[in-house]
């Protein structure tokens, strides 16, 4: 994104500076626990990126079998990798994938190397996984590639839809189409259930509910089909997924490996509506960020839920608190300002005075404060009625906003929202609606000053006072990770997640002093090798 | 708001101030105007157009008149037609399932729990199966609330337990059995390959094999897309659907779980 000359809204730097500050201290004793803690989904990620993959009969992926077998071995404060290559280095199997089969049955006994054999161990794991790095590597250089040879979106925001039928057959087609109808970003959504399982599927699959599930081989047939259009249409299709719930440094590292380019990956979005355990959720997310930083992936946070289950108006503030937390995590895992995909949408009440205008304000509000950043602008979902006619309308004024606040990534709204999962018409008639828009409207930037002390400038410097008094609000919480404490007690949308409950507890394992993690060692350092 | 007892259809004010037969009103009385839209999968040709209208005048729309054609994607076109149709609807054929119960204030909703159940009345809610969308269910049961209304929460004598999104139903039916729960109410938004009807009919199921006839908490399940009166075919007490309001089913909580006075009390074996 360029940065304006002048921002639109003449916001007080040292409010600015004051609410990054709060967020900061908000998040980093919570980056502390991160980094005390492994998860075994941090530890399968680490296997996937040493080449292991593949599932069993009942397709319960190697990896799984893997970790569950070390862990109930000799347990997973040390990680996974310390123990594993100490087995083949003694011996135990000749290479990785028959040592999970062999370990599946339990025939496998696990040690943890001591002295010149954890030194030997860690060094081999490490050559191991960095294939998996140098992959994720290549896959960013070819990215950049095919970027140069076939080119960006000729416009701001892009264009960025949605396929969900349950059949990746079904939906390489449909993403194709829409790909030649406009669309410069397509996003697979999950199916429904798919965060909570606690393995990745295995292969092509024909059968999701309100999504396609998301594995390696569905990842790399979509990559591969849009590669094809991308050449078709002269400009490079990016590929969208979602790094959360259970699996998410899996699902990451899978990611990098078949060249995605975003990936949904929000900081609190998997504890407070899927109730995933907060710490799960944060070591997992951090793993996961590394992962995104080094494999060049735009991530989208997903601000857009909090104003769907509060009001949109006095909710407003909890998604620039959550912008800000979620620049911090992001930038403190190695993200840089273009990867961040920040969320925030459409939902007010469109009979409440004045609503547009509002939209205005807080749109400007997200710009001003991260103008590097490729915003996520979300359309309209809670005020759709059915009343499709309406809902066309509210999708123009939707655009409009987006246009004249110069959003990154404009998902596209359908009139059918909440009626049927988007038809061809449907998204036909929505494409036009932005074209119409962006074409006729794009230029407003250019006139659109709103005055000093006018009704946008006042709303956009409430919300952000109102940030403040909240990031202020948790930060006097008690404890080591006041963070911790505010989710615990309800402050983000009226759910109470205490950090001792919640689903994928059991993954959780605090880490030994020797513990060794040949990836984070690989991604914090940068090295190749 | 007047509370009454007497069965559904005689509710309505007078039979015979329904008109016998009635048309779509475009402009004029009786002129049948209607306008559709669909894709044909035809490139856009004069075949296509063709095609367009005789699908129309299937639809019983005659005259038809194609006002918009436009070719989409790759052997698509989109069609929009407008016509007058010569169906006649009667309005008195329609059968109507009236709301059965009254609709109750919030005090009188605490005042019929309080006199006559003396204790709190239970209500444990969850989202069911892979179902994530807890907008429903929230709705109805968080002090929130829906369209002005408080949530069920929000009456002191209701207990509420709201278990969230993606709950297993084993532990549904567990939690309703710590809880002592007097009414299950389970919200189901996502209806891909009628995913809300597997998952309500294994609900009702589990329900009824691990409790004795007669000690099933009520039923209640909600969602957009359910068929009005399948209520039986789905093993529950009752099903609201879209626009709902936590007033509506708390009335209907009172209604059928609060004895009142000397009226034989509800039961609510199904």
């Amino acid at each position: 994104m360029s940065s304006r000359q002048r921002p639109l809204l003449e916001l007080d730097r040292a409010d600015v500076r004051r609410a990054r500050q709060l967020a900061r201290s908000v998040g980093r004793p919570v980056v502390r626990i991160a980094n005390q803690h492994t998860t075994v989904s941090v530890e399968r990620a680490t296997l996937r990126l040493a080449g292991l993959s593949g599932a069993d009969h009942e397709r319960v992926p190697w990896v799984n079998h893997l970790v569950d077998a070390v862990r109930e071995g000799v347990g997973l404060e040390h990680g996974v990798t310390l123990p594993v290559w100490d087995a083949l280095r003694r011996g135990a199997a000749p290479d990785l994938l028959t040592l999970a089969q062999m370990a599946s049955s339990r025939s496998v006994d696990f040690r943890i190397p001591e002295g010149k054999d954890a030194t030997a161990a860690g060094k081999q794991s490490r050559t191991a996984v960095a294939h998996g790095i140098r992959t994720i590597d290549r896959q960013r250089a070819a990215r950049e590639r095919l970027v140069k040879r076939h080119g960006d979106p000729e416009q701001r925001p892009w264009i960025y839809l949605i396929v969900a039928t349950g059949d990746i057959y079904e939906d390489i087609p449909q993403a194709q189409a829409a790909a030649r109808e406009g669309a410069d970003v397509i996003a697979v959504i999950r199916s429904t259930g798919q965060s909570l399982l606690d393995y990745v599927p295995e292969g092509a699959t024909r059968e999701g509910y309100a999504g396609t599930y998301a594995t390696q081989e569905n990842f790399r047939l979509m990559r591969a089909a849009l590669d094809e259009t991308s050449k078709e249409v002269g400009r490079y299709i990016r590929l969208t997924n979602y790094a959360s719930g259970l699996c998410m440094p899996e699902i990451a590292a899978l990611a990098g490996m078949e060249r995605l380019d975003m990936m949904l990956n929000d900081s609190m979005y998997g504890i407070l509506f899927r109730d995933i355990n907060p710490i799960r959720t944060f070591v997992d997310q951090r793993f996961s960020r590394q992962v995104h930083a080094r494999a060049g992936i735009i991530i989208n946070t997903g601000e857009d839920n909090y104003l769907t289950t509060s009001d949109a108006v006095e909710a407003a503030h909890t998604v620039t608190v959550s912008q800000l937390l979620n620049e911090y995590f992001a930038k403190e895992a190695g993200l840089e300002d273009w990867q961040l995909g920040l969320g925030h949408a459409f939902e007010i009440n469109p009979d409440l005075h004045d609503s547009f205008r509002m939209e205005l304000a807080h749109a400007l509000l997200a710009r001003t404060l991260f103008p590097d950043a490729p915003l996520k602008w979300m359309p309209p979902t809670k005020h759709m009625t059915g009343d499709v006619f309406k809902g066309n309308l509210l999708d123009g004024f939707f655009n409009l906003v987006g246009a004249l606040t110069g959003q990154g990534i404009l998902l596209v709204g359908m009139m059918t929202e909440a009626v049927v999962t988007p038809w061809i018409s449907d998204r036909d008639i929505a494409l036009q609606n932005v074209r119409y828009v962006l074409n006729a409207a794009g230029g407003l930037t250019e006139d659109f000053h709103p005055p000093r002390d006018g009704f946008i400038q006042t709303r956009a410097r409430q919300v952000l006072g109102e940030a403040i008094d909240l990031l202020q609000q948790i930060t006097d919480e008690p404890g080591r990770a006041p963070l911790l404490e505010a989710i615990a007690d309800g402050t983000f949308g009226e759910m109470k997640r205490p950090a001792t409950a919640g689903k994928g507890l059991d993954g959780v394992v605090e880490r030994a002093d020797g513990y060794d993690n040949p990836a984070i060692t690989l991604l914090e350092t940068g090295a190749t090798r | 708001m007047t509370p009454t007892s007497t069965p559904a259809v005689t509710d309505f004010p007078d039979v015979a101030e329904i008109p016998k037969v009635v048309r779509p009103y475009g402009d004029q009385t009786g002129d049948g105007m209607v306008q559709v839209s669909f894709t044909l999968p035809l490139p856009h040709d004069k075949r296509a157009e063709g095609a367009a209208l005789q699908l129309a005048g299937k639809m019983g729309i005659e005259p038809a008149l194609l006002v918009h054609a436009k070719p989409i994607g790759d052997g698509f076109t989109f069609f929009v037609v407008y016509g007058s149709v010569k169906h006649l609807v009667e309005p008195g054929l329609v059968e109507v399932v009236e709301r059965e119960f009254p609709l109750l204030s919030g005090k009188e909703i605490n005042t019929a729990i309080k006199r006559h159940l003396r204790r709190k009345l239970v209500v444990v809610g969850a989202c069911i199966g892979t179902d994530a969308h807890t907008v429903g269910i929230d709705a109805i049961l968080n002090i929130k609330g829906f369209a002005g209304e408080k949530g069920l929460e929000y009456h002191r004598e209701i207990k509420v337990v709201n278990l969230g999104a993606q709950v297993l139903v084993p532990d549904l039916v567990e939690r309703a059995r710590a809880e002592k729960a007097d009414a299950v109410l389970v919200s189901q938004v996502v209806t891909q390959r009628d995913a809300h009807i597997h998952n309500t009919t294994a609900m009702s199921a589990a329900f009824r094999e691990a409790f004795p006839a007669g000690k099933v908490p009520l039923l209640v399940v909600g969602g957009p897309r359910f068929e009005e009166g399948s209520a039986a075919t789905l093993g529950v007490d009752r099903i609201f659907g879209r626009g709902t309001t936590p007033g509506e089913v708390a009335s209907y909580l009172v209604h059928a779980l609060v004895p009142q006075g000397a009226a034989t009390s509800h039961s609510k074996g199904a």
